[in-house]
């Protein structure tokens, strides 16, 4: 490393794959095949993807929050708090246990997954973080006030009951949940999606002020390639289990070079633009039987011979820019 | 003066919540539009959700009854469509497609067997050599054939194909009106647009209307030659897309217009 600061998580040559053994049947799903990352202190990470591309499994592989038959096969996870290292695959249970929430939180989907139905959104709060804050109740709640002050939220929020909250507020309550103890790293898989747009682009704002002011990492991931344009620090692009390319978000949007990237940032439709755009032949591969070497030879435009036989090395191109394309970097 | 080929004639819905002393809830509170009036159109009907646009789909379908108001078909009255004929008419002529083409499908039935009940039921093939020639032509239309539908189960096709059999399947009936739910919001991105794209086509080589109900306000924008935006059951502004979308009147249509990200990276950074 010559960076001068260390990033908060370095993924190495991971690799994570769904295992079945059934009827005498051996499977594997190939999720998340070599994929290698890092994510700087006080940046905002993107993942972009299709559904079904292994972003989801990524990051549920870097928070360790694996069961089978979900098993990582090789690679490492390691995490670097403030000098306080851990590697995720390596540690104790409980030294991960320890980290979670306090120095790495999560933010789903769906937000009434993290919220229980039945008590209130307070109760929430107490569960999760009240033993990694470490002050007494009366402390401890005056803590959490002035954090959903943050996410502009009432504190009568903490009195209601989840379904008595809409939507977005929902989605504000499990942000703040996530961000009340200040972790340096938040994992966040499409938290904004099941929102409607003017909904949408409240969360999005508030995201990224809770951001500049706690200065924590975060990987968010979408497949909306408009939030992450209007989000994110840096981009990785995610195909078939494979991190393809990986830019800056302007250096990824204004100069894609990976065939999938230029295809999918060109194919956006946006509100001026009237034209037909171009559509992909064929579809996703299925992750059971990948095709061999660059796993989108069958659909580029681009391919060649050697994109059937070898599976192209991600290269960094000058400016840090990272692409796995054969028809960008010759062998 | 054509007839348009849909009227929707002051449609309320409501449903009652609470008992007698209860509130009751205005699904879909006077909305009136045509479609296809003259040459065949793609409206968009634009909402967020509880905006009542699945409702109102429902209601020209003809699986809600509306609470006060009229749906024209071809200029008749649906709600006097009486017998098992009239309503088998109905139906050839407005097909449905819906949102998420894996609940659309039973999960255990062929899907060439959808084909042929619907060539039977609504093309008039009176034989297995017929409902494969309907089939077969219908697949044509939207890019695939009948080698590569033939005897799969709907797990087998990837969304974005699945998607283009039911788009198939509504065409065998030869529809004059397709009402689309959401029909791209569960397809991946690099499919979406060709499913949009087959839209456009549609139109332009078949002569099919289509209603296109939408949150996504850049489809609509790339595709559609009018919009309708709703807003609680109401319509808020409707008129050419173009327009409406470049130059938004209504104050709610202009926060959705600015709600909209942009896939351009900001200027902020």
């Amino acid at each position: 490393m010559t960076d001068a600061v260390t990033p908060v998580v370095k993924v190495t040559h991971l690799r994570a794959y769904y295992s079945t053994h059934q009827f005498g049947v051996q499977r594997e799903v190939r999720a998340v095949d070599d994929v290698s990352l890092q994510v700087m202190p006080d940046e905002i990470y993107g993942l972009a993807g299709e559904s079904s591309c292994g972003k989801s499994t990524l990051i549920k592989t870097i928070a360790g929050a694996i069961r089978p038959p979900l098993a990582v096969q090789g690679g490492s996870v390691e995490f670097d708090f403030g000098g306080n290292k851990l590697d995720m695959y390596r540690a104790a249970p409980d030294e991960i246990a320890a980290i979670r929430w306090r120095h790495l939180s999560y933010v789903m989907q769906g937000s009434m997954g993290v919220l229980n139905p039945v008590r209130r959104v307070q109760q929430a709060f107490v569960d999760f973080a009240l033993r990694h804050i470490g002050q007494p109740m009366p402390q401890f709640l005056d803590t959490v006030r002035a954090h959903l002050e943050r996410v502009h939220l009432k504190p009568e929020v903490l009195r209601a009951y989840p379904h008595e909250l809409s939507g977005g507020m929902r989605q504000r309550v499990a942000i703040a949940l996530a961000t009340v103890c200040k972790p340096e790293l938040i994992i966040a898989d499409e938290p904004t999606t099941a929102l409607d747009v003017i909904v949408q682009k409240g969360v999005l704002d508030m995201i990224r002020s809770v951001q500049r002011e706690l200065k924590t990492s975060l990987i968010f991931v979408t497949h909306d390639m408009a939030v992450h344009a209007h989000l994110c620090h840096r981009l990785g692009v995610m195909y078939a289990g494979r991190l393809i390319e990986e830019a800056r978000t302007a250096e990824l949007f204004g100069a894609p070079q990976h065939p999938y990237t230029q295809h999918l940032i060109a194919s956006l439709p946006r509100i001026g633009r009237a034209a037909p755009t171009q559509a992909l032949p064929g579809a996703p591969p299925n992750l059971a039987e990948p095709p061999s070497g660059c796993r989108f030879h069958p659909r580029c435009p681009r391919a060649m011979a050697v994109c059937q036989r070898e599976v192209p090395p991600m290269q960094t191109l000058p400016g840090g820019h990272r692409v796995a394309c054969f028809a960008v970097t010759p062998p | 003066m054509n007839t348009p080929l849909l009227q929707v004639q002051d449609v309320s819905r409501h449903y009652a919540m609470g008992g007698l002393l209860g509130r009751g809830h205005r699904a879909v509170d006077g909305v009136s539009f045509d479609v296809g009036a003259g040459r065949p159109e793609i409206l968009a009907l634009i909402g967020e959700s509880g905006s009542g646009k699945t409702t109102l789909a429902r209601i020209i379908l003809g699986s809600v009854a509306p609470t006060s108001g009229s749906i024209r078909f071809d200029g008749v009255d649906t709600a006097t469509l009486r017998g098992r004929s009239a309503r088998l008419g109905f139906m050839r002529q407005v097909q449905p497609i819906f949102q998420n083409p894996f609940e659309a499908f039973n999960p255990l039935k062929r899907l060439d067997r959808y084909l042929f009940m619907t060539a039977r039921h609504f093309a008039g093939a009176a034989d297995t050599a017929a409902e494969q020639a309907q089939a077969e032509r219908a697949l044509r239309q939207v890019g695939l054939s009948l080698a590569e539908a033939r005897g799969r189960f709907p797990h087998e096709l990837s969304g974005g194909q699945l998607q283009r059999v039911a788009i198939a399947r509504a065409l065998i009936a030869s529809p004059s009106l397709l009402v689309a739910d959401e029909p791209v919001s569960m397809v991946d991105a690099s499919l979406r647009t060709s499913i949009v794209n087959l839209f456009r086509t549609l139109r332009d080589e078949l002569g099919v209307s289509i209603l296109y109900i939408t949150h996504d306000l850049a489809t609509a924008y790339s595709i559609s030659d009018r919009v309708v935006i709703l807003r609680r059951g109401q319509v808020v502004e409707a008129g050419d897309a173009r327009q409406v979308l470049d130059h938004p009147q209504h104050p709610y249509s202009i926060e959705l217009k600015s709600a909209v990200l942009a896939p351009e990276v900001g200027t902020d950074e």
